[in-house]
Protein backbone atom coordinates (compact mmCIF):
# COMPACT_ATOMS: atom_id res chain seq x y z
CA UNK A 1 0.00 0.00 0.00
CA UNK A 2 1.16 3.53 -0.66
CA UNK A 3 2.49 5.08 2.50
CA UNK A 4 0.75 8.48 2.23
CA UNK A 5 -1.90 8.62 4.95
CA UNK A 6 -3.68 11.47 3.14
CA UNK A 7 -3.99 9.76 -0.23
CA UNK A 8 -7.31 8.54 -1.59
CA UNK A 9 -5.38 5.30 -2.12
CA UNK A 10 -6.05 2.83 -4.91
CA UNK A 11 -8.79 3.94 -7.27
CA UNK A 12 -10.47 2.27 -10.20
CA UNK A 13 -11.79 4.19 -13.18
CA UNK A 14 -15.38 3.58 -14.23
CA UNK A 15 -17.06 3.89 -17.58
CA UNK A 16 -20.46 5.43 -18.21
CA UNK A 17 -22.00 4.57 -21.54
CA UNK A 18 -24.49 7.00 -23.08
CA UNK A 19 -26.91 6.03 -25.83
CA UNK A 20 -28.76 9.30 -26.10
CA UNK A 21 -27.33 11.12 -29.12
CA UNK A 22 -25.55 14.34 -28.36
CA UNK A 23 -25.77 17.26 -30.77
CA UNK A 24 -22.47 19.06 -30.69
CA UNK A 25 -21.90 22.75 -31.23
CA UNK A 26 -20.14 22.04 -34.51
CA UNK A 27 -23.41 20.66 -35.92
CA UNK A 28 -22.26 17.05 -35.77
CA UNK A 29 -24.02 14.44 -33.67
CA UNK A 30 -22.57 11.51 -31.77
CA UNK A 31 -25.12 8.72 -31.38
CA UNK A 32 -23.41 7.12 -28.43
CA UNK A 33 -20.27 7.60 -26.39
CA UNK A 34 -18.44 6.57 -23.25
CA UNK A 35 -17.12 8.76 -20.47
CA UNK A 36 -14.45 7.42 -18.18
CA UNK A 37 -14.42 8.85 -14.67
CA UNK A 38 -13.07 8.34 -11.18
CA UNK A 39 -14.60 9.26 -7.87
CA UNK A 40 -13.09 9.86 -4.45
CA UNK A 41 -14.90 10.20 -1.16
CA UNK A 42 -18.54 9.35 -0.52
CA UNK A 43 -21.62 10.93 -2.03
CA UNK A 44 -23.85 11.95 0.86
CA UNK A 45 -27.53 11.06 1.20
CA UNK A 46 -28.90 14.27 -0.32
CA UNK A 47 -26.12 14.30 -2.94
CA UNK A 48 -25.11 17.81 -2.05
CA UNK A 49 -21.38 17.25 -1.55
CA UNK A 50 -20.24 16.52 -5.10
CA UNK A 51 -17.31 18.31 -6.67
CA UNK A 52 -16.57 18.14 -10.37
CA UNK A 53 -12.92 18.56 -11.29
CA UNK A 54 -12.55 19.52 -14.95
CA UNK A 55 -9.30 18.72 -16.65
CA UNK A 56 -6.98 20.89 -18.70
CA UNK A 57 -5.54 20.36 -22.18
CA UNK A 58 -3.78 17.05 -21.73
CA UNK A 59 -5.52 15.96 -18.56
CA UNK A 60 -7.90 13.12 -17.83
CA UNK A 61 -9.96 11.41 -15.17
CA UNK A 62 -7.10 10.26 -12.96
CA UNK A 63 -7.00 13.24 -10.61
CA UNK A 64 -5.93 11.65 -7.32
CA UNK A 65 -4.66 8.43 -5.85
CA UNK A 66 -3.10 5.47 -7.61
CA UNK A 67 -4.38 2.84 -10.02
CA UNK A 68 -2.18 0.16 -8.54
CA UNK A 69 0.45 -0.36 -5.93
CA UNK A 70 3.01 -0.32 -8.71
CA UNK A 71 1.97 3.08 -10.05
CA UNK A 72 4.73 5.55 -9.19
CA UNK A 73 2.97 8.82 -9.82
CA UNK A 74 -0.44 9.63 -8.39
CA UNK A 75 -3.25 11.40 -10.27
CA UNK A 76 -2.43 14.83 -11.66
CA UNK A 77 -3.93 16.89 -8.84
CA UNK A 78 -3.18 14.53 -5.97
CA UNK A 79 -1.59 17.35 -3.93
CA UNK A 80 -4.99 19.11 -3.94
CA UNK A 81 -7.42 16.23 -3.48
CA UNK A 82 -7.57 13.67 -0.70
CA UNK A 83 -8.41 13.21 2.95
CA UNK A 84 -7.40 16.37 4.82
CA UNK A 85 -6.21 18.06 1.63
CA UNK A 86 -7.57 21.39 0.34
CA UNK A 87 -10.31 19.50 -1.52
CA UNK A 88 -11.08 17.22 1.38
CA UNK A 89 -12.50 13.86 0.42
CA UNK A 90 -13.56 13.35 4.03
CA UNK A 91 -16.39 15.81 3.38
CA UNK A 92 -16.67 15.96 -0.41
CA UNK A 93 -17.37 13.46 -3.15
CA UNK A 94 -14.98 14.31 -5.98
CA UNK A 95 -15.43 13.36 -9.61
CA UNK A 96 -12.72 13.51 -12.25
CA UNK A 97 -13.49 12.57 -15.82
CA UNK A 98 -11.86 12.29 -19.19
CA UNK A 99 -13.62 14.64 -21.56
CA UNK A 100 -15.29 13.59 -24.77
CA UNK A 101 -12.65 13.52 -27.50
CA UNK A 102 -10.00 12.46 -25.00
CA UNK A 103 -7.61 9.57 -25.30
CA UNK A 104 -7.76 8.01 -21.87
CA UNK A 105 -10.86 5.90 -22.19
CA UNK A 106 -13.61 8.35 -23.05
CA UNK A 107 -14.81 8.20 -26.63
CA UNK A 108 -12.39 10.08 -28.85
CA UNK A 109 -10.70 9.95 -32.24
CA UNK A 110 -8.74 6.82 -31.36
CA UNK A 111 -11.90 4.95 -30.28
CA UNK A 112 -13.60 2.63 -32.74
CA UNK A 113 -16.52 4.16 -34.62
CA UNK A 114 -19.40 1.72 -34.05
CA UNK A 115 -20.45 2.17 -37.67
CA UNK A 116 -17.15 0.99 -39.13
CA UNK A 117 -15.38 -0.74 -36.29
CA UNK A 118 -12.31 1.37 -37.12
CA UNK A 119 -10.96 4.34 -35.16
CA UNK A 120 -12.83 7.58 -35.84
CA UNK A 121 -9.65 9.35 -36.83
CA UNK A 122 -10.42 12.44 -38.89
CA UNK A 123 -14.17 11.76 -38.77
CA UNK A 124 -14.37 12.46 -35.05
CA UNK A 125 -16.28 15.74 -34.64
CA UNK A 126 -14.90 18.91 -33.13
CA UNK A 127 -15.79 19.35 -29.47
CA UNK A 128 -16.17 22.55 -27.46
CA UNK A 129 -16.15 23.49 -23.81
CA UNK A 130 -19.93 23.80 -23.96
CA UNK A 131 -20.20 20.27 -25.40
CA UNK A 132 -18.13 18.96 -22.52
CA UNK A 133 -20.38 20.70 -20.03
CA UNK A 134 -23.36 18.99 -21.67
CA UNK A 135 -21.73 15.56 -21.33
CA UNK A 136 -20.81 16.35 -17.73
CA UNK A 137 -24.44 17.30 -17.05
CA UNK A 138 -25.47 13.91 -18.33
CA UNK A 139 -22.93 12.20 -16.12
CA UNK A 140 -24.25 14.20 -13.14
CA UNK A 141 -27.80 13.13 -14.02
CA UNK A 142 -26.65 9.53 -14.18
CA UNK A 143 -25.17 9.84 -10.70
CA UNK A 144 -28.27 11.60 -9.38
CA UNK A 145 -26.40 14.84 -8.68
CA UNK A 146 -28.76 17.74 -9.15
CA UNK A 147 -26.27 20.45 -8.26
CA UNK A 148 -22.55 20.39 -7.69
CA UNK A 149 -21.23 21.86 -4.48
CA UNK A 150 -18.22 22.96 -6.50
CA UNK A 151 -17.18 22.83 -10.13
CA UNK A 152 -13.47 23.55 -10.39
CA UNK A 153 -10.60 23.45 -12.78
CA UNK A 154 -7.38 25.07 -13.90
CA UNK A 155 -6.68 26.50 -17.33
CA UNK A 156 -9.04 24.81 -19.82
CA UNK A 157 -10.63 23.22 -16.75
CA UNK A 158 -11.39 26.69 -15.40
CA UNK A 159 -13.11 27.51 -18.67
CA UNK A 160 -15.39 24.52 -18.15
CA UNK A 161 -16.20 25.67 -14.61
CA UNK A 162 -17.01 29.14 -15.97
CA UNK A 163 -19.17 27.65 -18.69
CA UNK A 164 -21.07 25.54 -16.16
CA UNK A 165 -22.04 28.64 -14.20
CA UNK A 166 -23.40 30.31 -17.34
CA UNK A 167 -25.15 27.33 -18.92
CA UNK A 168 -26.44 25.65 -15.75
CA UNK A 169 -26.51 28.33 -13.07
CA UNK A 170 -28.86 26.34 -10.86
CA UNK A 171 -26.57 23.35 -10.81
CA UNK A 172 -23.39 24.96 -9.47
CA UNK A 173 -23.08 26.35 -5.95
CA UNK A 174 -19.41 27.33 -6.12
CA UNK A 175 -16.98 27.69 -8.97
CA UNK A 176 -13.20 27.67 -8.67
CA UNK A 177 -11.66 29.18 -11.76
CA UNK A 178 -7.90 28.79 -11.53
CA UNK A 179 -5.19 30.06 -13.92
CA UNK A 180 -7.83 30.50 -16.56
CA UNK A 181 -9.23 33.07 -18.96
CA UNK A 182 -12.55 34.09 -20.50
CA UNK A 183 -11.06 33.31 -23.90
CA UNK A 184 -7.63 32.94 -25.42
CA UNK A 185 -5.57 35.87 -26.63
CA UNK A 186 -4.32 36.00 -30.22
CA UNK A 187 -0.87 35.03 -28.92
CA UNK A 188 -2.32 31.94 -27.26
CA UNK A 189 -4.21 30.92 -30.39
CA UNK A 190 -0.99 31.45 -32.32
CA UNK A 191 0.93 29.09 -30.03
CA UNK A 192 -1.83 26.52 -30.39
CA UNK A 193 -1.70 26.78 -34.14
CA UNK A 194 2.05 26.24 -34.26
CA UNK A 195 1.51 23.14 -32.13
CA UNK A 196 -1.23 21.95 -34.47
CA UNK A 197 0.83 22.63 -37.56
CA UNK A 198 3.61 20.48 -36.13
CA UNK A 199 1.15 17.60 -35.94
CA UNK A 200 -0.79 18.28 -39.13
CA UNK A 201 2.36 18.44 -41.25
CA UNK A 202 3.96 15.32 -39.78
CA UNK A 203 4.13 12.80 -42.67
CA UNK A 204 2.93 10.12 -40.26
CA UNK A 205 -0.30 12.03 -39.54
CA UNK A 206 -2.09 10.77 -42.66
CA UNK A 207 -4.85 13.33 -42.40
CA UNK A 208 -5.76 12.03 -38.96
CA UNK A 209 -6.10 8.40 -40.03
CA UNK A 210 -2.65 7.31 -38.89
CA UNK A 211 -4.18 4.45 -36.87
CA UNK A 212 -4.86 2.54 -40.10
CA UNK A 213 -1.23 2.94 -41.09
CA UNK A 214 0.09 1.59 -37.81
CA UNK A 215 2.09 4.74 -37.14
CA UNK A 216 1.95 7.72 -34.77
CA UNK A 217 2.88 11.28 -35.77
CA UNK A 218 5.45 11.32 -33.00
CA UNK A 219 7.57 14.13 -34.38
CA UNK A 220 4.61 16.47 -34.54
CA UNK A 221 3.32 15.57 -31.10
CA UNK A 222 6.76 15.94 -29.65
CA UNK A 223 7.24 19.41 -31.13
CA UNK A 224 3.76 20.45 -30.05
CA UNK A 225 4.48 19.40 -26.49
CA UNK A 226 7.92 20.99 -26.41
CA UNK A 227 6.45 24.29 -27.53
CA UNK A 228 3.57 23.98 -25.06
CA UNK A 229 5.91 23.12 -22.24
CA UNK A 230 8.01 26.25 -22.79
CA UNK A 231 4.93 28.42 -22.58
CA UNK A 232 3.65 26.77 -19.39
CA UNK A 233 6.85 27.59 -17.51
CA UNK A 234 8.32 30.97 -16.71
CA UNK A 235 11.68 32.22 -17.89
CA UNK A 236 12.77 32.44 -14.24
CA UNK A 237 11.93 28.87 -13.39
CA UNK A 238 13.61 27.54 -16.54
CA UNK A 239 16.65 29.64 -15.74
CA UNK A 240 16.74 28.37 -12.20
CA UNK A 241 16.25 24.76 -13.22
CA UNK A 242 18.55 24.59 -16.24
CA UNK A 243 20.38 27.87 -16.72
CA UNK A 244 22.97 27.40 -19.44
CA UNK A 245 24.13 24.08 -18.06
CA UNK A 246 25.68 21.83 -20.68
CA UNK A 247 25.44 18.05 -20.62
CA UNK A 248 29.14 17.95 -21.48
CA UNK A 249 31.49 20.73 -20.62
CA UNK A 250 32.35 21.76 -24.16
CA UNK A 251 30.32 22.84 -27.15
CA UNK A 252 29.72 19.99 -29.60
CA UNK A 253 28.99 22.21 -32.60
CA UNK A 254 26.16 19.93 -33.58
CA UNK A 255 22.36 19.70 -33.27
CA UNK A 256 22.26 16.97 -30.69
CA UNK A 257 21.38 17.53 -27.07
CA UNK A 258 23.91 19.98 -25.62
CA UNK A 259 22.06 22.07 -23.09
CA UNK A 260 20.20 20.56 -20.15
CA UNK A 261 17.06 22.42 -21.15
CA UNK A 262 17.14 20.72 -24.56
CA UNK A 263 17.46 17.36 -22.90
CA UNK A 264 14.56 18.11 -20.60
CA UNK A 265 12.24 19.33 -23.36
CA UNK A 266 13.01 16.41 -25.62
CA UNK A 267 12.36 14.00 -22.79
CA UNK A 268 9.02 15.67 -22.05
CA UNK A 269 8.17 15.66 -25.74
CA UNK A 270 9.01 11.98 -26.15
CA UNK A 271 7.08 10.98 -23.07
CA UNK A 272 4.05 12.84 -24.33
CA UNK A 273 4.29 11.42 -27.84
CA UNK A 274 4.22 7.93 -26.34
CA UNK A 275 1.10 8.53 -24.29
CA UNK A 276 -1.13 11.07 -26.01
CA UNK A 277 -3.25 10.93 -29.12
CA UNK A 278 -2.45 13.45 -31.86
CA UNK A 279 -6.08 13.96 -32.87
CA UNK A 280 -7.08 14.55 -29.27
CA UNK A 281 -4.36 17.18 -28.95
CA UNK A 282 -5.71 18.92 -32.04
CA UNK A 283 -9.28 18.80 -30.75
CA UNK A 284 -8.40 20.06 -27.27
CA UNK A 285 -6.39 23.01 -28.55
CA UNK A 286 -9.26 23.95 -30.86
CA UNK A 287 -11.68 23.75 -27.92
CA UNK A 288 -9.38 26.20 -26.13
CA UNK A 289 -9.33 28.53 -29.14
CA UNK A 290 -13.09 28.44 -29.60
CA UNK A 291 -13.99 29.13 -25.99
CA UNK A 292 -15.53 32.58 -25.70
CA UNK A 293 -18.77 33.03 -23.75
CA UNK A 294 -19.36 36.37 -25.48
CA UNK A 295 -19.08 35.09 -29.03
CA UNK A 296 -22.63 34.03 -29.79
CA UNK A 297 -24.29 36.76 -27.85
CA UNK A 298 -22.19 39.56 -29.34
CA UNK A 299 -22.17 41.16 -25.92
CA UNK A 300 -19.52 41.96 -23.36
CA UNK A 301 -18.32 39.44 -20.81
CA UNK A 302 -20.38 41.00 -18.02
CA UNK A 303 -23.60 40.46 -19.95
CA UNK A 304 -22.51 36.99 -21.06
CA UNK A 305 -21.89 35.99 -17.46
CA UNK A 306 -25.07 37.51 -16.10
CA UNK A 307 -26.86 34.15 -15.78
CA UNK A 308 -24.20 32.87 -13.34
CA UNK A 309 -25.45 32.38 -9.78
CA UNK A 310 -22.55 30.54 -8.18
CA UNK A 311 -20.12 31.93 -5.64
CA UNK A 312 -16.66 32.22 -7.14
CA UNK A 313 -13.06 31.88 -6.15
CA UNK A 314 -10.81 33.10 -8.96
CA UNK A 315 -7.09 32.47 -8.68
CA UNK A 316 -4.22 33.51 -10.91
CA UNK A 317 -0.44 33.23 -10.67
CA UNK A 318 1.92 36.17 -11.10
CA UNK A 319 4.40 34.42 -13.41
CA UNK A 320 1.73 32.82 -15.63
CA UNK A 321 2.19 34.65 -18.91
CA UNK A 322 0.04 32.32 -20.97
CA UNK A 323 -3.03 32.79 -18.77
CA UNK A 324 -1.89 36.03 -17.21
CA UNK A 325 -3.50 37.53 -14.07
CA UNK A 326 -5.08 40.22 -16.24
CA UNK A 327 -7.23 37.55 -17.89
CA UNK A 328 -8.52 36.38 -14.51
CA UNK A 329 -9.24 39.98 -13.58
CA UNK A 330 -11.53 40.19 -16.63
CA UNK A 331 -13.54 37.34 -15.16
CA UNK A 332 -13.56 39.05 -11.76
CA UNK A 333 -14.71 42.32 -13.31
CA UNK A 334 -17.61 40.57 -15.06
CA UNK A 335 -18.62 38.99 -11.74
CA UNK A 336 -18.38 42.32 -9.90
CA UNK A 337 -20.56 43.91 -12.55
CA UNK A 338 -23.15 41.23 -11.82
CA UNK A 339 -22.91 41.62 -8.04
CA UNK A 340 -21.82 38.03 -7.63
CA UNK A 341 -20.02 36.77 -4.58
CA UNK A 342 -16.41 36.52 -5.68
CA UNK A 343 -12.96 36.45 -4.17
CA UNK A 344 -9.85 36.87 -6.23
CA UNK A 345 -6.31 35.95 -5.27
CA UNK A 346 -3.18 36.59 -7.27
CA UNK A 347 -0.63 34.06 -6.05
CA UNK A 348 3.00 35.06 -6.15
CA UNK A 349 4.54 32.05 -7.82
CA UNK A 350 7.59 31.35 -9.95
CA UNK A 351 6.30 28.39 -11.93
CA UNK A 352 4.33 30.12 -14.66
CA UNK A 353 1.11 28.50 -15.85
CA UNK A 354 2.08 25.17 -14.29
CA UNK A 355 1.94 26.81 -10.84
CA UNK A 356 -1.70 25.77 -10.52
CA UNK A 357 -0.56 22.17 -10.21
CA UNK A 358 2.12 22.91 -7.61
CA UNK A 359 1.64 22.54 -3.86
CA UNK A 360 2.18 26.21 -2.98
CA UNK A 361 1.24 26.57 0.74
CA UNK A 362 -0.60 29.89 0.39
CA UNK A 363 -2.52 28.74 -2.68
CA UNK A 364 -3.54 25.52 -0.97
CA UNK A 365 -4.47 27.32 2.24
CA UNK A 366 -6.80 29.57 0.25
CA UNK A 367 -8.52 26.70 -1.53
CA UNK A 368 -8.75 24.85 1.76
CA UNK A 369 -10.34 27.82 3.56
CA UNK A 370 -12.76 28.43 0.71
CA UNK A 371 -13.79 24.77 0.63
CA UNK A 372 -14.33 24.64 4.39
CA UNK A 373 -16.70 27.61 4.19
CA UNK A 374 -18.41 26.12 1.16
CA UNK A 375 -18.97 22.91 3.08
CA UNK A 376 -20.27 24.82 6.09
CA UNK A 377 -22.63 26.88 3.93
CA UNK A 378 -24.02 23.75 2.33
CA UNK A 379 -24.40 21.98 5.65
CA UNK A 380 -21.91 19.30 4.70
CA UNK B 1 -16.66 42.54 20.11
CA UNK B 2 -15.07 44.69 17.46
CA UNK B 3 -11.42 45.38 17.36
CA UNK B 4 -11.37 49.01 16.41
CA UNK B 5 -13.19 52.02 17.76
CA UNK B 6 -13.95 53.42 14.32
CA UNK B 7 -15.83 50.31 13.19
CA UNK B 8 -18.90 51.06 15.30
CA UNK B 9 -18.95 54.64 14.04
CA UNK B 10 -18.73 53.42 10.45
CA UNK B 11 -21.46 50.86 11.01
CA UNK B 12 -23.82 53.54 12.33
CA UNK B 13 -23.59 55.34 9.00
CA UNK B 14 -23.88 52.34 6.75
CA UNK B 15 -27.53 51.87 5.88
CA UNK B 16 -29.04 48.40 6.21
CA UNK B 17 -28.50 46.18 3.13
CA UNK B 18 -26.02 48.66 1.70
CA UNK B 19 -23.44 47.65 -0.87
CA UNK B 20 -19.98 48.53 0.39
CA UNK B 21 -16.43 48.48 -0.86
CA UNK B 22 -13.75 48.36 1.83
CA UNK B 23 -10.43 49.60 0.52
CA UNK B 24 -7.46 48.06 2.28
CA UNK B 25 -9.85 45.77 4.11
CA UNK B 26 -7.16 43.96 6.10
CA UNK B 27 -8.34 40.68 7.53
CA UNK B 28 -11.99 41.40 6.69
CA UNK B 29 -13.12 42.16 10.25
CA UNK B 30 -14.98 45.33 9.31
CA UNK B 31 -16.81 43.73 6.38
CA UNK B 32 -17.81 40.78 8.51
CA UNK B 33 -19.04 43.17 11.20
CA UNK B 34 -20.98 45.24 8.68
CA UNK B 35 -22.62 42.09 7.34
CA UNK B 36 -23.66 41.01 10.81
CA UNK B 37 -24.66 44.46 12.09
CA UNK B 38 -26.18 46.01 8.94
CA UNK B 39 -26.66 43.11 6.56
CA UNK B 40 -24.29 44.99 4.27
CA UNK B 41 -22.70 43.15 1.36
CA UNK B 42 -19.79 43.92 -0.89
CA UNK B 43 -16.11 43.40 -1.32
CA UNK B 44 -12.82 44.13 0.28
CA UNK B 45 -9.71 45.13 -1.57
CA UNK B 46 -6.40 43.99 -0.18
CA UNK B 47 -2.87 43.46 -1.35
CA UNK B 48 -1.31 41.30 1.41
CA UNK B 49 -1.50 37.53 1.01
CA UNK B 50 -2.05 36.87 4.71
CA UNK B 51 -5.04 39.22 4.73
CA UNK B 52 -6.50 37.65 1.59
CA UNK B 53 -6.40 34.29 3.33
CA UNK B 54 -7.92 35.75 6.51
CA UNK B 55 -10.80 37.22 4.48
CA UNK B 56 -11.48 33.95 2.67
CA UNK B 57 -11.43 32.19 6.03
CA UNK B 58 -14.04 34.68 7.27
CA UNK B 59 -16.14 34.10 4.15
CA UNK B 60 -15.66 37.74 3.19
CA UNK B 61 -15.40 38.58 -0.52
CA UNK B 62 -11.96 39.94 -1.19
CA UNK B 63 -10.21 41.06 -4.34
CA UNK B 64 -6.43 41.05 -4.35
CA UNK B 65 -5.17 44.19 -6.02
CA UNK B 66 -3.08 47.27 -5.49
CA UNK B 67 -5.20 50.23 -4.50
CA UNK B 68 -2.54 52.63 -5.68
CA UNK B 69 -3.36 51.63 -9.25
CA UNK B 70 -6.91 52.96 -8.88
CA UNK B 71 -10.19 51.08 -8.99
CA UNK B 72 -10.37 50.34 -12.69
CA UNK B 73 -12.31 47.09 -12.20
CA UNK B 74 -15.23 48.94 -10.66
CA UNK B 75 -18.02 50.76 -12.44
CA UNK B 76 -18.99 54.35 -11.56
CA UNK B 77 -21.47 54.69 -8.69
CA UNK B 78 -21.65 50.93 -8.17
CA UNK B 79 -21.42 51.10 -4.36
CA UNK B 80 -23.43 52.85 -1.69
CA UNK B 81 -20.37 53.34 0.48
CA UNK B 82 -16.67 53.14 -0.20
CA UNK B 83 -14.75 52.80 3.04
CA UNK B 84 -11.12 53.55 3.73
CA UNK B 85 -10.40 52.76 7.34
CA UNK B 86 -6.99 53.91 8.61
CA UNK B 87 -5.35 53.38 5.24
CA UNK B 88 -5.39 56.83 3.67
CA UNK B 89 -2.28 57.98 5.50
CA UNK B 90 -0.31 55.06 4.05
CA UNK B 91 -1.22 55.78 0.45
CA UNK B 92 0.98 57.48 -2.10
CA UNK B 93 -1.58 59.19 -4.29
CA UNK B 94 -4.28 60.48 -1.97
CA UNK B 95 -5.91 62.73 -4.54
CA UNK B 96 -6.41 59.77 -6.86
CA UNK B 97 -7.82 57.57 -4.11
CA UNK B 98 -10.34 60.14 -2.94
CA UNK B 99 -11.36 60.78 -6.54
CA UNK B 100 -11.80 57.04 -7.10
CA UNK B 101 -13.81 56.66 -3.90
CA UNK B 102 -16.28 59.24 -5.16
CA UNK B 103 -16.31 57.79 -8.66
CA UNK B 104 -17.33 54.26 -7.63
CA UNK B 105 -19.29 55.13 -4.49
CA UNK B 106 -22.26 57.30 -3.65
CA UNK B 107 -20.52 58.26 -0.41
CA UNK B 108 -17.10 57.78 1.09
CA UNK B 109 -16.28 56.93 4.69
CA UNK B 110 -12.71 57.54 5.75
CA UNK B 111 -10.98 57.08 9.09
CA UNK B 112 -7.82 59.08 9.70
CA UNK B 113 -5.49 59.45 12.65
CA UNK B 114 -4.96 63.04 13.81
CA UNK B 115 -1.41 64.33 13.77
CA UNK B 116 -2.65 67.44 15.60
CA UNK B 117 -3.54 65.42 18.72
CA UNK B 118 -2.06 67.12 21.76
CA UNK B 119 0.19 64.27 22.83
CA UNK B 120 1.79 64.23 19.39
CA UNK B 121 2.24 68.00 19.52
CA UNK B 122 4.05 67.60 22.84
CA UNK B 123 6.31 64.91 21.41
CA UNK B 124 7.19 67.21 18.50
CA UNK B 125 7.87 70.10 20.89
CA UNK B 126 10.06 67.66 22.83
CA UNK B 127 12.06 67.26 19.65
CA UNK B 128 10.99 63.74 18.65
CA UNK B 129 8.69 62.29 16.01
CA UNK B 130 5.51 61.08 17.69
CA UNK B 131 5.27 57.40 18.58
CA UNK B 132 2.19 56.10 20.39
CA UNK B 133 -0.06 53.11 20.79
CA UNK B 134 -2.28 54.17 17.90
CA UNK B 135 0.62 55.24 15.65
CA UNK B 136 3.30 52.86 16.89
CA UNK B 137 5.89 53.28 14.15
CA UNK B 138 9.30 54.88 14.25
CA UNK B 139 9.98 57.53 11.63
CA UNK B 140 12.13 55.12 9.61
CA UNK B 141 9.79 52.14 9.49
CA UNK B 142 6.39 53.76 9.25
CA UNK B 143 4.02 52.87 6.44
CA UNK B 144 2.31 56.20 7.14
CA UNK B 145 3.70 58.61 4.61
CA UNK B 146 0.89 61.16 4.51
CA UNK B 147 -0.01 62.09 8.04
CA UNK B 148 -2.23 65.14 8.54
CA UNK B 149 -4.36 66.89 11.10
CA UNK B 150 -8.15 67.11 10.96
CA UNK B 151 -7.80 70.74 9.87
CA UNK B 152 -5.49 69.66 7.03
CA UNK B 153 -7.86 66.95 5.88
CA UNK B 154 -10.87 69.23 5.90
CA UNK B 155 -8.97 71.84 3.90
CA UNK B 156 -7.97 69.13 1.44
CA UNK B 157 -11.63 68.13 1.05
CA UNK B 158 -12.63 71.73 0.32
CA UNK B 159 -9.93 72.00 -2.33
CA UNK B 160 -10.90 68.68 -3.95
CA UNK B 161 -14.61 69.39 -4.21
CA UNK B 162 -15.48 66.95 -1.44
CA UNK B 163 -18.41 67.78 0.83
CA UNK B 164 -18.04 66.43 4.36
CA UNK B 165 -21.44 65.26 5.59
CA UNK B 166 -20.51 64.09 9.07
CA UNK B 167 -17.51 63.82 11.30
CA UNK B 168 -17.09 61.66 14.36
CA UNK B 169 -14.04 62.41 16.51
CA UNK B 170 -12.68 59.99 19.07
CA UNK B 171 -9.82 59.64 21.49
CA UNK B 172 -8.83 56.09 22.35
CA UNK B 173 -12.36 55.02 21.49
CA UNK B 174 -14.20 57.70 23.50
CA UNK B 175 -16.18 60.40 21.75
CA UNK B 176 -14.64 63.86 21.68
CA UNK B 177 -16.68 67.01 21.12
CA UNK B 178 -14.48 69.73 22.66
CA UNK B 179 -11.44 71.00 20.71
CA UNK B 180 -11.41 68.00 18.39
CA UNK B 181 -8.20 68.84 16.56
CA UNK B 182 -6.38 68.99 19.87
CA UNK B 183 -8.12 66.31 21.90
CA UNK B 184 -9.08 63.74 19.27
CA UNK B 185 -6.66 61.16 17.91
CA UNK B 186 -8.98 59.56 15.37
CA UNK B 187 -11.86 60.77 13.23
CA UNK B 188 -14.31 59.12 10.88
CA UNK B 189 -15.59 61.26 8.04
CA UNK B 190 -18.56 60.64 5.78
CA UNK B 191 -18.48 62.62 2.57
CA UNK B 192 -19.80 62.91 -0.95
CA UNK B 193 -19.01 64.82 -4.10
CA UNK B 194 -19.69 68.55 -3.59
Amino acid sequence: MHPQPNSVGIVTPQTAHFDTPIALKSGATLDSYDLVYETYGTLNADKSNAILVCHALSGHHHVAGFHSEQEKRPGWWDNMIGPGKPVDTESFFVIGLNNLGGCHGSTGPSSPDPKTGKPYGKTFPFVTVEDWVETQVRLADRLGIEAFAVVMGGSLGGMQALSWTILHPQRVRHALVIASAPGLTAQNIAFNDVARQAILTDPDFHGGDFYAHGVVPRRGLRLARMLGHITYLSDDVMGEKFGRILKNDVFQFGYGVEFEVESYLRYQGDKFADSFDANTYLLMTKALDYFDPTHHHRVGLSAAMSPAQADFLVISFTSDWRFAPGRSREIVKALLDNDRRVSYAEITAAHGHDAFLMPDPHYHALVSAYMKNAAKGLGI
Amino acid sequence: MIARADFAAIARWVEPNAKVLDLGCGDGTLLKYLKEARNAHGYGIEIADTNILACVEKNVNVIQMDLEAGLSGFEPQSFDFVILSQTLQAMRNIELVVKEILRVGRQGIVTIPNFGYWRRRIQIIGGRMPVSKDLPYQWYDTPNIHLCTFVDFEAFCRDQGVRILERHVMCDGDDVSLLPNLLGNLAVYRFEKA
